[in-house]
């Protein structure tokens, strides 16, 4: 069950170390000083070990940093109390976020989308393995767990040959003359249809970085007539193919290491910049979604407060528990900019894969109006980066033609707001609130709570709701229903009604 | 229904009828204002009280002191106006004790049953699709008597606020299933199916520009599935492939075909769709109630 490759192999592998290339001899022995005992002391450390350090420490510091920036963008909503019934958000969480469940609502992508995930989840194994290779100058140091080892790495290159037969069928799916319906539409400028793109490049290459190193590794093993731990089923049949000179195959193979665990630190702080941040925030995001039913909308207490203290002019307003300083100055009616919405509706926009199952059941964009659901959470998404942090390491919004936004200058960006400035008016009333974007979202992502909270905004701060609404509200108000009928004929309908009496 | 001559005429009770005798029924019927004052909705709440009355359960409806429950306005946006009016009908409740409400409307329904509670407003809410399941799994109703329904084809239009707002599904279906007819599933149903275009207040407004009318969307799916008109069917949009069920057969016989709703909105969009594609000679929409009461041979 022990692995005689390893260790000569782990000398191989520190090139600026060539002594250890004859460290194979001694391989019996020197298993036992590497694994019956903490491997860390014993193993010098190399120039190799502090780089990779310092590259480790800064791919994640980098993204700590951004992750700072992006919390700091969500706390700027409104508070809302999402404390509590963990047992069910956690079931939620395992079966909407882990378990892929509303994504099965269609097939197709669906399977597409699971090799890529699972891939996702298995192939960060050996991220794992990496880490503690790189940082200890082991190789392949999982190796001492034997037929799993062989399971795992087998694994991986049937799931990283499958993520590339997905990740084409993906870009098939996006970028034929023809493409996918919901991958088109009028928020899916250039930037948006460049990242998802990128994504798929970095994935592929991410995928090649791996079969790289392996074969490159299987092959010099084979060439040095020692046994490398693991199984590699295309990983042998592409070691075919590399030349038989161990200096190529050790660089070779050093290569596909480092590309594949730098590509995935550089994937990782390309991800706030990026819709595929949801690979993280889809977790958050449904754990924190609406528990109660879809058509339940939210109560706005402060209304509440003042009709109770019209109906009854004894009631006392409860004083908001220990304001803090100006926090107590009235706050608007509804969403005009982002800080007005809930923090997690912020949550939402930062989930959003822009994959557009909502606009395609949208009975609005199915008809040709303005409205898109998906355009509601990205512009939000837009907005927040324009007002607060951009925690982009590039600002797409820099990048001329292929910027998520207008050129700046169109902007005026001190006195414009995410409604108006991004959503319009003609897209909010344009809504039937039928709820089907809600029940399409695979990561429980609600763009019409914040239609509704920019509506509120329209009717009760700027009462520009369209003139046939005010008529519905003033006929309400005068005649306690929508329409102009007088409160007097309501119980006309119980005229002259007979039933049938059945023996 | 030519021998059934004996009919009585009904005295709609009021809750003050009930509270001045010092009374509660079991359960108010809450009749909305389309159900109050929609002409063709009058047929339904007329239908449903020929139910209640057949079967004897013990209901009364406010009438007059009936208002608006606010669902339009708070849809619109319009917080203050809907929070008036649950202020207005929850003391009404609070007055007569009220306990259980049903109701034909699901914008009602949802209104009362979700956002009262939180202006103190708490009542075992049903809708009448629901109602009627449990009239007919009880043996109450047993859809025998009037018109029969059996091999009529009918499709059943998933109303947005009983289904995903509610998740009720399956209780229209019983209640269709039981009229022994030919129901055939809407490619875009249940969890997936298409709003009326009436939601959110669009009721009361003229929609925005766009390529057409969302209930014109939803008619032609729902006369395409009618006609087993599989050609149509594959070109609608915004399907889930998990979800859309079979495509009908191509319709045989020459019966009248009906799209069935259980919401007043999604009947008049349904009915003006059916008039925008001149079906109205050989497809009828009619709500769940309407069916029950005459498959019972309940009219008079």
């Amino acid at each position: 069950m022990f692995f005689v490759g390893k260790f000569a192999y782990s000398k191989i592998t520190d090139i600026i170390r060539p002594k250890n290339l004859s460290g194979k001899k001694g391989k019996f022995v020197r298993h036992n000083e590497y694994f019956s005992v903490p491997p860390i002391p014993l193993h010098p450390v190399t120039i190799q070990n502090i780089i990779f350090l310092l590259v480790v420490l800064a791919g994640f510091g980098l993204f700590a940093w951004q992750v700072r920036k992006i919390r700091a963008n969500i706390s700027h909503g409104r508070d809302r109390d999402m404390s509590g019934d963990v047992g069910e958000r956690l079931k939620k969480t395992l079966l909407v976020a882990f378990g892929q469940q509303k994504m099965f609502k269609r097939i197709t992508p669906a399977l597409l989308h699971l090799v890529v995930y699972v891939g996702f989840i298995v192939i960060n194994i050996e991220v794992i393995e990496i880490l503690i290779d790189g940082l200890f100058g082991t190789h392949r140091v999982l190796g001492f767990a034997g037929g799993f080892y062989s399971a795992l790495t087998a694994t991986n290159e049937v799931l990283g040959a499958l993520v590339i037969v997905a990740v084409a069928a993906f870009w098939w799916r996006r970028n034929r003359a023809e493409p996918v319906r919901r991958f088109r539409g009028t928020e899916m400028r250039a930037w948006p249809k460049l990242d998802a793109n990128i994504i798929l490049y970095v994935e592929v290459v991410l995928m090649v970085a791996l079969f790289v190193m392996n074969a490159a590794d299987l092959k010099l093993h084979q060439v040095e007539g020692a046994t490398l731990p693991g199984a590699f089923p295309i990983g042998s049949w592409l070691a075919g193919f590399l030349p038989d000179n161990a200096t190529t195959l050790h660089v070779l193979e050093r290569v596909g290491w480092w590309a594949h665990i730098v590509g995935i630190l550089l994937f990782l702080n390309y991800l706030p910049s990026s819709k595929h941040f949801h690979i993280i925030m889809a977790f958050p995001n449904v754990y924190f979604s609406r528990l109660m039913p879809q058509g339940q909308f939210s109560n706005v207490d402060s209304i509440t407060h003042e009709v109770k203290a019209m109906m009854d002019p004894t009631y006392q307003v409860p004083t908001p528990p220990a304001s803090e300083g100006a926090e107590a100055a009235p706050t608007t009616f509804g969403a005009k900019d982002v800080n007005d919405l809930a923090w997690t509706n912020l949550l939402n926009a930062y989930s959003c894969t822009e994959c557009g199952r909502c606009t395609s059941v949208c009975p609005a964009n199915l008809t040709g109006k303005l409205l898109s659901p998906r355009k509601i959470i990205m512009d939000t998404r837009d907005r927040m980066e324009e007002k607060y942090n951009s925690p982009l390491i590039f600002d797409p919004a820099l990048y001329g033609p292929a910027a998520k936004h207008e050129p700046q200058e169109q902007l005026d960006k001190e006195n414009h707001t995410l409604l108006r400035g991004y959503v319009t008016p003609e897209e909010l009333w344009a809504c039937t609130t039928c709820n089907a974007c809600v029940e399409a979202c695979p990561v429980n992502i609600n763009p019409l709570e914040s239609i509704i909270e920019m509506r509120r905004f329209l009717v009760l701060e700027e009462s520009a709701a369209p003139n046939s609404l005010n008529v519905m509200f003033s006929n309400i108000e005068n005649n306690g229903a929508p329409w102009a009928f007088s409160p007097s004929d309501r119980f006309n309908w119980a005229d002259e009604l007979y039933v049938a009496e059945k023996a | 229904m030519a021998e059934q001559t004996a009919k009585r005429q009904i005295a709609v009770p009021l809750m003050s009828d009930f509270a001045a005798r010092g009374e509660e029924p079991e359960v108010l019927f809450w009749v909305g204002c389309a159900g109050a004052f929609d002409d063709r909705y009058k047929r339904v709440t007329r239908a449903f009280v020929r139910i209640l009355e057949h079967v004897g359960v013990k209901y009364a409806v406010l009438g007059m002191e009936e208002t608006c429950t606010g669902d339009p306005a708070k849809r619109a946006g319009n917080e203050f106006l809907f929070q008036m009016q649950a202020m207005q009908n929850i003391t009404t409740f609070e007055g007569y004790n009220v306990k259980k409400i049903v109701t034909a409307c699901p914008h009602c329904f949802n209104t009362i049953k979700n956002e009262y509670p939180a202006l103190g407003g708490n009542y075992e809410v049903i809708h009448h699709s629901t109602f009627l399941q449990q009239l007919i799994d009880g043996g109450r109703v047993k859809l025998e008597g009037g018109e029969a329904y059996k091999g009529r084809r009918i499709t059943f239009h998933d109303s947005c606020y009983l289904g995903r707002a509610n998740n009720i599904y399956e209780a229209p279906r019983a209640v269709l299933e039981a009229l022994d007819a030919d129901l055939v599933e809407m490619k875009r149903s249940k969890a997936n199916g298409l709003c009326c275009g009436a939601g959110g207040a669009q009721m009361w407004k003229e929609p925005e520009p766009g390529k057409k009318d969302v209930n014109v969307e939803r008619t032609e799916e729902a006369l395409a599935t009618l006609d087993g008109n599989a050609e149509a069917l594959a070109h609608i949009q915004g399907k889930e492939s998990g979800n859309e069920g079979a495509t009908p057969a191509p319709k045989q016989n020459n019966q009248g075909s009906i799209i069935a709703v259980g919401c007043p909105f999604c009947m008049t969009m349904m009915a003006d769709g059916v008039k925008n594609k001149e079906r109205e000679n050989n497809v009828q929409v009619f709500d769940l109630a309407e069916l029950v009461a005459s498959a019972e041979g309940l009219n008079a």
